[in-house]
């Protein structure tokens, strides 16, 4: 009964400090407070409500339990993120997203051929991509290769359609004024337009942070070695250690929010004279 | 007394930014008498728009006091006393021109043959008769900012708040919608309050012209206007016309004294 | 329809690489067999067998076709459609978990938005959380809901279309809550001036504006439905579905069973999405918006 009433008490008084705060003229500081306040209170709750309503941990392990389980097994956990993170994402990110780029650069010289292409691609980004796991799988083994094989497949055509489009973004104005520079290609590329389309670019790149956990994560359920996120969550949820799952889904957000955290910082330094970007100086 | 529909006493308006505070109007006085074609000119930054809004309770005054038909602007917004035709026409898409001016009347709780009949009597006063049934997407700029002054006009407000209603047009259409409205102000008797950019504009339009300048946004001068009610557009060659465009270009030059 | 040339060139050059590929890589395999069989493999020899191998590593087009013609069409004709071997049977299991999670997704996602433009101390506290678990895998939970669901005996179509809600529901809120803001500050300024309440400004303004965002977000919703859908069905055990093919496939070895698997998903991924895209033309374009 005791926790149930704390569960109540967290709530009322999250929500009150939060509505306290939403009365005041938004800040940096209320900005920040605002959500930690609510993820604070959410979890206090949780905490509460599966001790006072005795619900078992293999439903749904309470906080404090999740926490502990994150510190004790904190060194499988990195191999985990290690293997699927690092390995896995990261490499298929970067070798999708480049050759994503380096083909909307090539494609781009060819209007009959980008006009095919981006209809393609754009049916292809919409497409459950994904499902070609255990195919990859099947190629290049249950290492890493074939996680990051399964990425790069999935970041690719958002990839290609984005930068296709951004290639593609330039005022007839602005070339008009490279021809009339005489600037010849390779520089109006390189002066004008792949800076005009980093934008675009951009928001492929960031859109593809999350295809590529995604896709790492979900091709280990077809089979992997012994490590890795995905494995240790679909072998965990065998087990009913709940609690493990939970802290790899920790380890999952965090991953996430950082990887993606990243390009937008990098996209902030770099495109800062966008107006998407100007206000946030 | 009783006429008076606009009486501002003392009014100031101070917006706190990050920059430190910014003056938008300062000490202003002004009465608008029923009936009134009062024109606010003045350079952007002069508080002109802003205090259009105040009128229109959008904004708050953070000094002196102002009333709209003797009531607190807030009492007057609720008792719908006034029409407010935007510088863009502001359409709805997916409304006809019809649709767009049983809007209001809608959201007042008319009756639906009171609504048929309001939106058939001012698509005729601004002679968009027979395009009812039309989308705004298919009518020129013109013929979309005139919809939005039926749709201001259309709940019989007697009070008619225009801010730069043409400004984003060319200047063929201007002329032959100011004509128009003068036309509609002339036949309805209604006090219009309208804010332009443009001196030939104010001064063909207004009874008043209010010369306001910037930086803190104020009054430089009220030129009551010494032209008939009926004017032609040709008046604008005449020797008042042009001697009353001389003062308001004074004074707005004497207002920018700095710059 | 000038794009018709190009897409068709790029759709034909893909059908030309991938029977390129097959032939690469089910090569090892026919010369494998070629030289325990003690025969010499000439070019159309290889070429044959390459393209009709039982468990190829690369099946080839029309093999796809065949099975999926056999699984479908064939099953039909037989009066067996909805038998447990038939395709349309799977993609139906998976398709309903799909919808259902959509449907669900898409209502609560909107009730959310609401609550966030209308509240503030929603929008303070929840809004960050929305935007950030875009960036998280949130698919990653999908093995732990169908499990601790099944251990409270909730089974079958319900798990999955959590899944699918789930994966829908964010893309959705995000939108909507765009699309609410969408109207500009005139349009706002004008609702104020004729007194209208909030519902009023909420009906005849907001929802309104909002339209284009809603499709937009509701196109994403339903690709993200299907995914969390399919793997919503891998550990179950591979009962049915489409995704309960894919595993079943990679089990066996059948690559024949799984680019049919993966086609059928494609195919219905492309149906769902085309159906909403129509209805957002003909929304749209009547509501003067596009």
């Amino acid at each position: 009964m005791g926790w149930l009433l704390g569960a109540v008490a967290a709530w009322l008084i999250g929500w009150q400090i939060n509505s306290r705060l939403a009365r005041r003229p938004l800040s940096r500081a209320t900005a920040f407070a605002g959500p930690v306040i609510f993820g604070l209170t959410v979890i206090l709750i949780w905490e509460c409500l599966v001790r006072g309503l005795d619900i078992s941990p293999v439903l749904l392990p309470p906080p404090s339990q999740i926490i502990q389980t994150f510190g004790a097994s904190l060194p499988l956990l990195w191999r985990d993120f290690v293997q699927t993170v690092v390995k896995g994402a990261l490499t298929g990110y970067v070798l999708g997203c480049s050759a994503a780029v380096l083909l909307a650069v090539a494609i781009d010289r060819f209007p009959f051929l980008k006009r095919g292409l981006l209809p393609v691609g754009s049916f292809m980004a919409a497409l459950p991509i994904i499902g070609l796991a255990p195919i990859l799988v099947m190629w290049f083994g249950f290492d890493w290769q074939s996680k990051a094989a399964v990425v790069v497949v999935m970041v690719f055509f958002p990839m290609l359609v984005n930068t296709v489009e951004g290639l593609s973004d330039t005022g007839a104005m602005q070339r008009d004024l490279m021809r009339t520079y005489a600037a010849g290609y390779w520089k109006t590329l390189f002066k004008l337009r792949l800076p005009a389309a980093m934008p675009f670019i951009f928001n492929g790149l960031k859109i593809a942070t999350t295809l590529a956990l995604i896709g790492a994560i979900v091709a280990e359920f077809f089979g992997s070695p012994t490590k890795g996120m995905g494995f240790r969550i679909s072998i965990s949820v065998g087990q009913l250690a709940m609690d493990l799952v939970w802290a790899e889904i920790v380890v999952a957000a965090i991953a996430g929010s950082a990887f993606y955290g990243a390009i937008a910082l990098l996209e902030k330094t770099l495109t800062f004279w966008h107006p998407s970007q100007r206000g946030r100086m | 007394m009783s006429d008076i529909v606009i009486s501002a006493k003392d009014l100031g308006l101070t917006f706190q930014t990050g920059d430190g505070p910014i003056h938008a109007l300062k000490d202003v006085n002004l009465d608008v008498r029923q009936g009134d074609f009062v024109s606010f000119i003045g350079p952007s930054g002069c508080g002109k728009t802003t205090f259009l809004r105040v009128m229109a309770d959008l904004e708050q005054p953070t000094a002196g006091t102002i009333t709209v038909n003797g009531t607190s602007p807030e009492e007057a917004r609720r008792a719908r006393a006034y029409g407010y035709v935007f510088q863009a026409a502001g359409l709805y898409p997916w409304r006809t021109i019809g649709g767009n001016i049983r809007l209001p009347l809608e959201i007042m709780g008319y009756s639906r043959d009171e609504q048929a009949r309001r939106t058939a009597d001012v698509l005729e006063l601004v002679e968009l008769g027979g395009f009812e049934k039309k989308y705004p997407w298919q009518l020129s700029g013109g013929m979309q900012q005139r919809a939005s002054i039926a749709r201001a006009l259309a709940f019989d407000a007697d009070l008619l708040l225009m801010d730069e209603p043409f400004g984003a047009l060319d200047e063929i259409v201007r002329d032959h919608l100011n004509e128009q409205l003068l036309k509609l102000w002339d036949r309805t008797g209604k006090t219009i309050c309208f804010v332009t950019h443009s001196i030939p504009e104010a001064v063909y339009l207004s009874t008043r012209i209010v010369v306001m300048s910037p930086r803190p946004g104020r009054i430089a001068d009220v030129i009551e206007s010494p032209l008939p009610r009926e004017r032609p557009l040709d008046i604008r060659d005449s020797r008042e016309f042009i001697e009353i465009a001389h003062r308001v270009r004074d004074g707005l030059r004497a207002g920018h004294g700095d710059d | 329809m000038r794009n018709v040339l190009p897409i068709l060139t790029i759709v034909l050059a893909i059908l030309a690489i991938w029977y390129a590929s097959a032939i690469a890589l089910n090569a090892p395999w026919a010369y494998d067999k070629a030289k325990r069989a003690n025969i010499e493999l000439s070019a159309t020899d290889l070429v044959r067998d390459t393209w009709s191998q039982k468990k190829p590593k690369l099946p080839v087009p029309h093999q796809v076709a065949s099975e999926i013609w056999d699984t479908t069409g064939a099953m039909v004709l037989s009066g067996r459609g909805f038998s447990k071997r038939s395709l349309i049977y799977h993609s139906w299991v998976t398709f309903s978990a799909t919808i259902l999670g959509f449907a669900l997704g898409t209502v609560l996602g909107t009730l959310l938005a609401v609550g966030i433009v209308y509240n503030r101390t929603m929008d303070l506290s929840v809004m960050p959380w929305v935007i950030t678990s875009q960036t998280v895998p949130i698919i990653a939970i999908a093995p732990m809901i169908i499990v601790v669901l099944n251990a409270v005996g909730i089974s079958g179509l319900l798990p999955k279309a959590m899944i699918s809600m789930y994966l829908s529901f964010f893309p959705v809120v995000v939108g909507m809550v765009k699309g609410l803001r969408s109207p500009d500050a005139m349009q706002l300024d004008q609702m104020r001036t004729w007194n209208a309440s909030a519902a009023q400004t909420f009906w005849r303004l907001r929802l309104p504006s909002s339209m284009p965002y809603l499709f937009a977000s509701l196109k994403v919703g339903i690709a993200a439905s299907l995914v969390g859908a399919i793997v919503g069905e891998l550990p179950t055990g591979a009962v049915a579905g489409l995704g309960a093919r894919l595993l079943a496939g990679s089990y066996y070895g059948q690559t024949v069973q799984i680019w049919s698997a993966l086609l059928t998903a494609a195919a219905l991924a492309a149906l769902m999405v085309g159906v909403i895209g129509l209805i957002q033309r003909v929304t749209l374009k009547r509501m003067g918006m596009a």
